[in-house]
């Protein structure tokens, strides 16, 4: 369902990513792993053409994304939904406005976002009642929840996970996981979850892929990822600096 | 050499931002509803700010010339100095400053403010243009509002003038009034508005290309929200000049 070859991206002189390959099977859940600043969320940014590369493809559902202007993307854009690491809601429109917009930009009629917003906010573990409450007014978690709200707010076929569980606790970072599960299960989704958090990766999902300096190191199921024999890859799992390694041996 | 690339580089940057608006602007929906909560932003909330600016400077002025330029018998035109200066120069200029200072300012930290948690990158991920949402709004507000404030501002001006010449130095209020339209042509009414189009574009198109390119954090807003403000009247001074003459120009041809 997605694809992406040979991605090679650089911000002024600092080169990101050199030559990602990356494929992800419809309604499976892909987990990009890797460090801070190794180029995760930009990897994840080409998907929807939220970042253009500088050479290389990236093709959703049979569509090429890095020609097309800004205009040609919203059709791939309705189609995959991304969960920014933050949540990114808008802090000036009330939770109910603010999944609203989606469905007002894909032109649905009032009646039909009336009744989605209940829907959506109960998929994702939320009262109605919430949808009166201001984003300032929302805990970390219910942040994040809103946010997946508005995310899957159109019925994406895709979700695009940016580091769901950074900044909370690891109470709601379990609950953030079980969502993420939950919505693979009831809306049958591909998913690509980025992350650093190993316990989550391993707790959502299906096959793993290792970004580091710029290229994917690894890519395997859970098993592979456990029994996995790359230096880098090992130290990253296990949490160790590569000079530890050295040291050991 | 690198202030000056930098520099050509963010006209540049402007230039295409400014294409993006024109293409946008004419294509459905209008957003009508944005416009209208912008101009509410931009002109009802700071008209209290450009009153008070311009009647105080229009009372200045009164008092200027007509005590350190009595020597000249400039008492008996008051009405004439203070409505020529504050129409044709410190009307539309004050306004569109203080806007810079206030509305443009506000912009560029509100969006800047959403570059940097990734709402504008939200707006675009859900299907919409930031440029359609966030730009063209306070565009249109600002091209419709500063003209009106700057209307509003000259009026309160001339009557600033009035009460100083009224109540400091004895004279008629019709006699005022006779100076004030003795001075005043149309003509310096239409370069009194007609200028102040171009300054409503400099703040805003400022305003929004800083806010949207803000990067860093809450360093970089705060770095965003100066440079906008520096920039925007910069322009405005510097275009004013430029702005006098064509229409002074314009107005000698007719």
């Amino acid at each position: 369902m997605i694809k992406l070859s040979e991605i090679h991206k650089a911000f002024g002189a600092k080169s990101i990513l050199r030559g990602v390959d990356l494929e992800v099977q419809e309604g499976e859940t892909l987990v990009i792993l890797g460090a801070s600043g190794s180029g995760k969320s930009v990897t994840l940014r080409h998907v929807i053409g939220l970042t253009h590369p500088d050479r290389g493809t990236v093709v959703v559902d049979g569509q090429e994304v890095q020609a097309r202007r800004e205009r040609d993307l919203v059709s791939i854009r309705r189609k995959v939904g991304f969960l920014f690491q933050g949540g990114a809601l808008f802090d000036s429109m009330d939770v109910h406005d603010n999944i609203a917009f989606p469905l007002r930009e894909a032109g649905r009629p009032i009646r039909q976002i009336r009744d989605r917003i209940p829907e959506v906010l109960g998929l994702v573990g939320l009262s109605p009642r919430v949808a009166e409450l201001m984003p300032s007014e929302l805990s970390g978690g219910m942040r994040k929840r809103v946010a997946l709200a508005r995310a899957i707010a159109v019925a994406p076929r895709a979700i695009l996970y940016d580091e769901p569980t950074t900044g909370l606790d690891p109470v709601t970072s379990n609950t953030i996981n079980a969502l993420i599960r939950s919505m693979q299960r009831r809306l049958a989704v591909t998913s690509i979850v980025v992350t650093h958090d190993i316990h989550s990766a391993f707790a959502v999902g299906d096959r793993f892929a290792f970004l580091h300096e710029g290229r994917i190191r690894f890519t395997g199921s859970r098993e592979e990822a456990e029994s996995a024999s790359d230096k880098v890859f090992r130290a990253f799992l296990e949490g160790r600096t590569l000079e530890d390694e050295d040291g050991e041996h | 050499m690198s202030f000056i690339l930098q520099l050509f580089a963010a006209i540049g940057q402007i230039a295409l931002l400014v294409l993006d608006c024109l293409r946008l602007l004419f294509r459905r929906p209008f957003e009508g509803g944005l416009i209208v909560e912008q101009m509410h932003r931009v002109g009802v909330r700071s008209l209290p700010l450009v009153a008070i600016t311009l009647l105080f400077t229009g009372a200045v002025m009164a008092l200027q010339v007509s005590y350190t330029l009595a020597a000249y018998g400039a008492k008996l035109y008051v009405g004439s100095f203070v409505s020529l200066s504050v129409v044709k120069e410190l009307g539309p200029v004050l306004t569109a400053v203080m806007l810079a200072a206030r509305v443009g300012a506000g912009m560029t930290a509100e969006l800047g403010s959403m570059e940097v948690t990734e709402q504008i990158d939200a707006i675009r991920a859900l299907g919409a243009s930031p440029i359609k949402k966030l730009v063209i709004p306070r565009m249109v507000a600002l091209m419709i509002m500063v003209p009106v404030l700057t209307i509003l501002g000259d009026t309160l001006g001339i009557l600033g003038g009035l009460y100083i010449a009224v109540a400091e130095i004895g004279q008629s209020s019709d006699y005022y009034w006779s100076k004030v339209r003795e001075i005043l042509y149309v003509g310096d009414l239409i370069s009194s508005v007609g200028k102040t189009f171009f300054f409503a574009f400099f703040i805003g198109i400022i305003a929004c290309f800083n806010g949207l390119k803000t990067t860093g954090g809450a360093t970089g807003v705060g770095r965003a929200t100066t440079n906008t403000v520096v920039a925007a009247s910069v322009c405005i001074f510097i275009s004013n000049f430029f702005l006098a003459k064509l229409f002074l120009f314009i107005q000698m041809s007719f």
